[in-house]
């Protein structure tokens, strides 16, 4: 894909048009559709990627925000009904049940909600992480200490006991300055999940995280990763979003001093009746700091529906800003429904670059003819594009045995199609 | 017919009274009016004619692509029924299209794909040591950087890297009949005389009949046709031997100015029935 770079000079004005140029060029080079929506039916409102939002609520306090009716940005894709029992659902002593491989060095303990590492973290953003971190009534909390160098990653398994009550969770991965490590959260089972991850990536550390989602296909999980870059540090998060019957994966990044860098990368595949969404937003209020976002996904099935929202802001402060997102998403049969929403707020026109692009694809014949033409049979041609589709996140894990096991878990999503 | 599917007898592709449409507009467009074509293991035959003569519709006619119906006629190779078999079945027994316009597969490396291929082709996967120290010497004979094995098949590649990887192909498939479309097309003289080389390479072993398709008469200087068939309006309007190239480059395609006319615009009303210069043109 094409990067955008806009003069340090530019106006807001100009970098916008800079991105119509750009999204110009995608669309006539084939399947790209406009910049604020990509979908093959039944498009919504289109909306400019400079369109200003409403304003962002935050808070601890649920009651701070306004009753859902699914008519807000944040909530229109999402099907009020199938998450309602999260919405609706009472505080609880349920809980997943926890598999931990920690390396030396590594520690993990329970807090309660007055800890005051729990004072300090990214605050909840809409209803449902609000009450998921009041009703965790405390936090998990993972430490990496200062300058520690790990090899292993850190691996916390997840599994869901299928009880029906909704489980209330905080997570914190706690990244000490100048350290280096992974964080692998695997979420597997059938479970009613509501959860907020705070990661907080201390100066100068590098942080992987990676949460994959193999739960059942009952399962409904929403979640809030709220990660905070601190000065010259880089946060590396990838989501990996196979299972479960709804997902909702809302992330937001800030920054706590100048240098820090986000990259952001997801998979999911959505097969017949699953809900898988995630929303970024990366709040660029400090200078010099960088972001990358590319989210692919891949859907097959009557009603697999996706759900991908990038929004950047990059404020009057953040001068030298450096920021691009990607959301490709490919169709395998026709019923499927991807909506994918890049939204970009400038407030400054000194920056090193802002850009966006947004495609969504069938599967194409073409592809296809050429790997049969070279006597591959056709649903292994099919698996090859499917792999190499994923290939450019999926090689960014940085786990070798993930990659592997995913790759794998991608390939049983094909099989079971009769694509 | 019935020919004996045996490789020492050579294999030979033959092409009766084919007739093929493509969907324009919603209504289907006749574009091969009646194509009589024979192409036997060790001959070259180059296809010359203007754009939108239907060379092309022939050659992904042959191969199988889904854009064409063949609304009559017959293509047999070794007198299996072609046309009754699936795009990766056709390559499976023995046919290999060089595109015009090879397809970018992001994320799949050449090396993966040639393997693929050469797995599907030959029925196994070739012993991976083996595999390696071919692909590489296919690959330096072609002026081919050893990195490029590493790269997404066809993604960000020059006009100049997509047909040697198209001969690669060729050399390392080792089909019974090529059917090479355009692969002149876009290269500079460098390029041009590494793929011709590398198509001569596979014409000398005499296992493979080729079918040239081409707009030009530059490549025919480095491969060298045993037979040159004119293409106009859907079907081929003359035949002989390589003299007729050197005529068409003294005279371009104005003395078929009464086809040329009938080529282009889709009437509504058919254009002159019959074949011009004789139905069969299976050359002895």
């Amino acid at each position: 894909m094409a990067s955008s770079t806009v003069p340090a000079d530019a106006s807001p004005r100009a970098i916008a048009d800079v991105i119509a140029t750009e999204r110009e060029a995608l669309r006539e080079t084939g399947g790209i559709t406009d910049g604020s929506i990509a979908t093959n039916v039944k498009p919504s409102t289109p909306r400019s990627p400079a369109d200003v939002r409403p304003e962002r609520i935050t808070s601890r306090d649920p009651d701070a925000f306004p009753a859902i009716t699914g008519r807000e940005e944040e909530w229109r894709f999402t099907p009020l009904n199938r998450v309602r029992p999260l919405l609706d659902g009472a505080d609880s002593d349920a809980r997943l049940q926890w598999k931990t491989e920690l390396p030396d060095g590594v520690t993990l303990r329970e807090v309660a909600a007055d800890d005051a590492l729990l004072q300090t973290v990214p605050t909840p953003v809409d209803r449902l992480s609000a009450l998921a971190m009041s009703r965790a009534h405390g936090a998990v909390v993972v430490s990496v200490p200062a300058e520690a160098q790990l090899d292993e990653p850190v691996v916390l398994h997840l599994s869901g006991t299928g009880e029906a009550d909704v489980v209330w969770a905080h997570v914190v991965l706690d990244f000490g300055a100048f350290s280096k490590a992974t964080v692998v959260l695997e979420h597997t089972g059938d479970a009613r999940y509501a959860a907020c991850v705070s990661v907080l990536v201390g100066d100068g550390a590098q942080a992987d995280v990676v949460s994959v989602q193999e739960w059942e296909r009952t399962t409904l999980h929403s979640s809030h990763m709220g990660i905070r870059v601190g000065r010259d540090a880089k946060a590396r998060s990838m989501d990996v979003t196979l299972g479960g019957d709804l997902v909702r994966l809302v992330k937001t990044v800030e920054y706590a001093g100048t240098g820090g860098d986000a990259e952001l990368l997801g998979l999911y595949f959505a097969d017949a009746a699953q809900h898988l969404e995630h929303r970024l937003f990366i709040d660029h209020a400090v200078p010099n700091c960088r972001s990358r976002v590319t989210y692919k996904g891949a859907l097959q099935g009557d009603s697999a529906h996706t759900v991908w929202v990038g929004d950047v802001m990059i404020r009057a402060a953040a001068t030298g800003t450096d920021t691009y997102e990607l959301n490709r998403n490919l169709l395998l049969t026709p019923e499927a429904r991807a909506d994918s929403v890049p939204n970009l707020e400038i407030e400054t026109g000194e920056i090193v670059g802002a850009g966006h692009a947004s495609a969504t694809g069938r599967f194409d014949d073409e592809q296809l003819f050429y790997l049969q033409a070279r006597g591959i049979p056709a649903d292994e041609a099919r698996r090859m594009v499917v792999r190499g589709f994923f290939a450019e996140v999926l090689q960014q894990i940085g786990v070798p045995a993930l990659e592997e096991r995913l790759l794998a878990a991608v390939e049983a999503e094909l099989e079971r199609t009769s694509l | 017919m019935s020919v004996p599917n045996d490789r020492a007898a050579g294999s030979v592709l033959s092409i009766r009274d084919l007739h093929v449409t493509v969907e324009a507009d919603g209504a289907p467009r006749e574009i091969l009016k009646g194509v009589d074509l024979t192409v036997r293991a060790g001959e070259t035959h180059a296809i010359m004619g203007p754009n939108g003569s239907g060379k092309s519709t022939l050659a992904y006619s042959v191969a199988g692509h889904p854009k064409y119906t063949v609304t009559s006629g017959t293509v047999t190779l070794d007198g299996a029924d072609v046309l009754a078999m699936t795009v990766d079945e056709r390559a499976r027994a023995g046919l290999f299209l060089a595109m015009q316009y090879p397809v970018e597969v992001p994320g799949v490396s050449v090396s993966n794909f040639l393997r693929s291929a050469a797995t599907a082709i030959r029925g196994e996967a070739p012993k991976l040591r083996l595999w390696v120290k071919e692909q590489k010497e296919a690959m330096a004979r072609l002026d081919m950087d050893p990195d490029f094995a590493t790269r997404s098949v066809n993604e960000g590649f020059s006009g100049g890297e997509k047909k040697r990887h198209e001969i690669l192909q060729l050399e390392l498939l080792r089909p019974k009949i090529a059917i090479l479309d355009e692969t002149d097309s876009g290269l500079d003289v460098d390029a041009l005389r590494v793929v011709s080389e590398g198509v001569n390479r596979v014409r000398a072993t005499g296992d493979t009949g080729v079918l040239l398709i081409t707009h030009y008469t530059r490549i025919l200087r480095y491969i060298q046709p045993d037979f040159v068939h004119v293409f106009i309006g859907g079907r081929i309007v003359e035949e002989g031997g390589r003299e007729l190239a050197d005529e068409l480059e003294t005279n371009g395609y104005t003395k078929y100015g009464a086809e040329l006319a009938a080529t282009r615009p889709p009437s509504t009303h058919s254009l002159p029935a019959g074949p011009i210069f004789g139905g069969t043109t299976t050359p002895a």
